[in-house]
């Protein structure tokens, strides 16, 4: 029998997060022959319900509210809330970001639902939906049901593949008024600091520096190497405890976990704790001068050599790639 | 001040992971504080020490976390709290988790909660937020900094890289990321003193709570390891060949490029 499943749509800077689309798949998954609802909350956001539609969704509903301009827990919690108590679904996605993390335990809570938190796989086995997660950062997984409540799960970003998009599927996109009130929270300033628009977490390409880099200098090849690629600069704890970057980039079993296409290493040893944040990576290249490095074990290609020296190169070398293409 | 942090005994980061009957095997590893909630033990020493009050320590487990509980005290908290699960409850989950916590703050007058924002073993970051709606206070999860002036808490947020200033009121639980602090190790005074700190050991029953009302809302059906990975190829020949074939290999072989 079909389920009726919401999607939370994630809006940032504007435009839809991919984890939202990788959503609306997943619950295409879960609903089978039922219907697919997403969700999308903000000051401004009904604009970008027809590409949730266009990308698997049968129908959107939006809350706009001035009060949702910036995300708080309470103020996304009293509106989703009040979609979940119109639609009545049988299963809830949202994404496993920052934005996920912090709302869905609440939601879950004021449901009395169970939750399966950084889904990196969902199936539908013997009318159960069952979520695959990684625990022990990656170290190894698990396979777990929701036993009570709405079945409700988040997902990790780059782990499930979005549906193709088709501009002539329609649907219905309905607005909910919900008054917001008794924010406990107030957003006073944002300050960006992410690298140039591109989230670790959902990089399909990640230049990751270690002790290697010697320098917070040293980390400017890795960036352009980045920049060049569309994607986003990684670290392991070493450099960070180094402070030749911040902590935000950190990847590792305290830190951020990642499963990029590809994953380049570049003067990183390859501590347990490090591989357990990057190991599940799709394609992983290691540079690193010591032929002994650990790192080596996981990567799929190697190069023995100071990365100051094999960067640069990397760089010449995929610009005559890209001119070609 | 009242000062409380959950706080975690998790398996060591340097730990492999191995199965035995369908579950984690836990012989023979290390223990030790979940790395995140060292961060929330630090705070909150910084916090009493700076604004005067109370340090209590708070785990859910079973008695061999005395010894993490022990080392917070060392690190200088005041109070602990074991509150031993393991006659009563055999299958949890956060729910579980938050349940039990929040009937045991819910009548402590807490002016501040601290937690790690994620374990690094169960990976769900769930049961601070999960705590505090059932406290029904407000929380800010993943801070890296924080102040308190009067009743107005202001913390910076790490949010995927940007950092957001948010303000709020006490009481409130917040969930520490790193870079919040850097947590000290216990001094050997402090261990001594630790020994005959207060560690108070409840059960479920001692909160009026049975079996029932903390009933797991989710199941685990599967526990696996993932395929281990073959170590690749390592290149060789001249670098700038090396640079080369790798590029084209990363373009024509893996296909990422």
């Amino acid at each position: 029998m079909g389920k009726k499943v919401t999607v939370l749509g994630e809006v940032r800077d504007g435009a839809l997060r991919n984890v939202s689309f990788e959503g609306v798949a997943a619950a295409r998954t879960i609903a089978e022959d039922g219907e697919v609802v997403a969700v999308l909350l903000g000051a401004e956001v009904k604009g970008l319900a027809e590409e949730l539609i266009a990308s698997g969704a049968d129908r959107a509903v939006v809350v706009e509210n001035e009060k949702l301009a910036e995300y708080t827990s309470d103020g996304f919690a009293q509106a989703f809330l009040a979609v979940i108590e119109q639609e009545q679904p049988d299963a809830i996605i949202a994404g496993h970001t920052a934005l996920g993390k912090d709302l869905s335990p609440k939601i879950a809570s004021k449901l009395g639902s169970g939750l399966i938190s950084d889904a990196v796989k969902v199936e539908v086995e013997g009318g159960n939906v069952v979520f695959t997660r990684p625990i022990y950062s990656g170290k190894a997984f698990e396979k777990k049901i929701v036993t009570d409540g709405v079945i409700f799960a988040t997902i990790r970003p780059n782990n499930i593949q979005p549906l193709g998009k088709d501009d002539a599927r329609t649907g219905d996109v309905s607005e909910l008024t919900v008054e917001i009130k008794d924010l406990r929270t107030i957003v006073r300033e944002v300050a960006k600091k992410a690298t140039q628009g591109v989230d670790l977490s959902e990089a399909k390409i990640i230049v990751a520096g270690g002790r290697g880099v010697k320098s917070e200098d040293g980390f400017k090849p890795l960036q352009e190497l980045a920049d060049l690629l569309g994607g986003a600069v990684g670290a392991s704890r070493g450099a960070c405890d180094a402070e030749y970057c911040d902590y935000s980039l950190q990847i590792g079993q305290t830190g951020k976990v990642v499963t990029p296409d590809l994953y380049i290493a570049c003067g990183i040893s390859g501590a347990i704790q490090h591989l357990a944040g990057m190991s599940n990576s799709k394609v992983i290249v290691a540079i690193n001068k010591d032929p002994e490095a650990n790192i080596f074990n996981v990567a799929d290609y190697g190069i023995v050599g100071d990365l100051f020296e094999v960067v640069p190169m990397l760089v010449e070398e995929f610009k005559s790639l890209l001119v070609e293409a | 001040m009242n000062i409380f942090v959950l706080l975690k005994r998790t398996f060591d980061t340097e730990e492999k992971i191995a199965i035995a009957n369908g579950a984690i095997n836990e012989e023979g590893a290390e223990f030790i504080i979940n790395p995140y909630d060292e961060y929330a033990v630090e705070e909150a020493i910084q916090i009493r020490d700076q604004h005067g009050g109370e340090v209590t320590v708070v785990t859910v487990g079973n008695e061999e976390a005395e010894k993490q509980l022990r080392t917070a005290l060392a690190m200088g908290a005041d109070k602990a709290v074991l509150i031993n699960t393991e006659e009563d409850v055999e299958v949890s989950d956060q729910f579980t988790t938050a349940k039990i916590l929040a009937e045991y703050l819910k009548d402590k007058e807490a002016d501040i909660i601290l937690a790690g924002n994620v374990a690094i073993d169960n990976g769900s970051g769930q049961v601070g937020p999960r705590v505090a709606d059932l406290l029904d206070i407000p929380y800010v999860t993943t801070i890296t900094n924080l102040e308190i002036s009067g009743e107005t808490v202001t913390v910076v947020r790490d949010v995927e890289g940007d950092s957001e200033t948010i303000e709020t009121q006490l009481p409130v639980l917040v969930t520490a990321q790193q870079g919040l602090n850097e947590p000290r190790y216990p001094s050997l005074p402090g261990i001594m003193k630790a020994k005959k700190k207060p560690l108070e050991e409840l059960e479920i029953d001692d909160l009026d709570l049975d079996e029932d009302d903390v009933e797991a809302k989710t199941k685990v059906v599967e526990i696996f390891l993932p395929p281990s990975k073959e170590a690749g190829r390592v290149l060789e020949g001249e670098l700038n060949e090396q640079v080369q074939e790798l590029v084209s290999l990363l373009h024509k072989e893996a296909k990422v490029i």
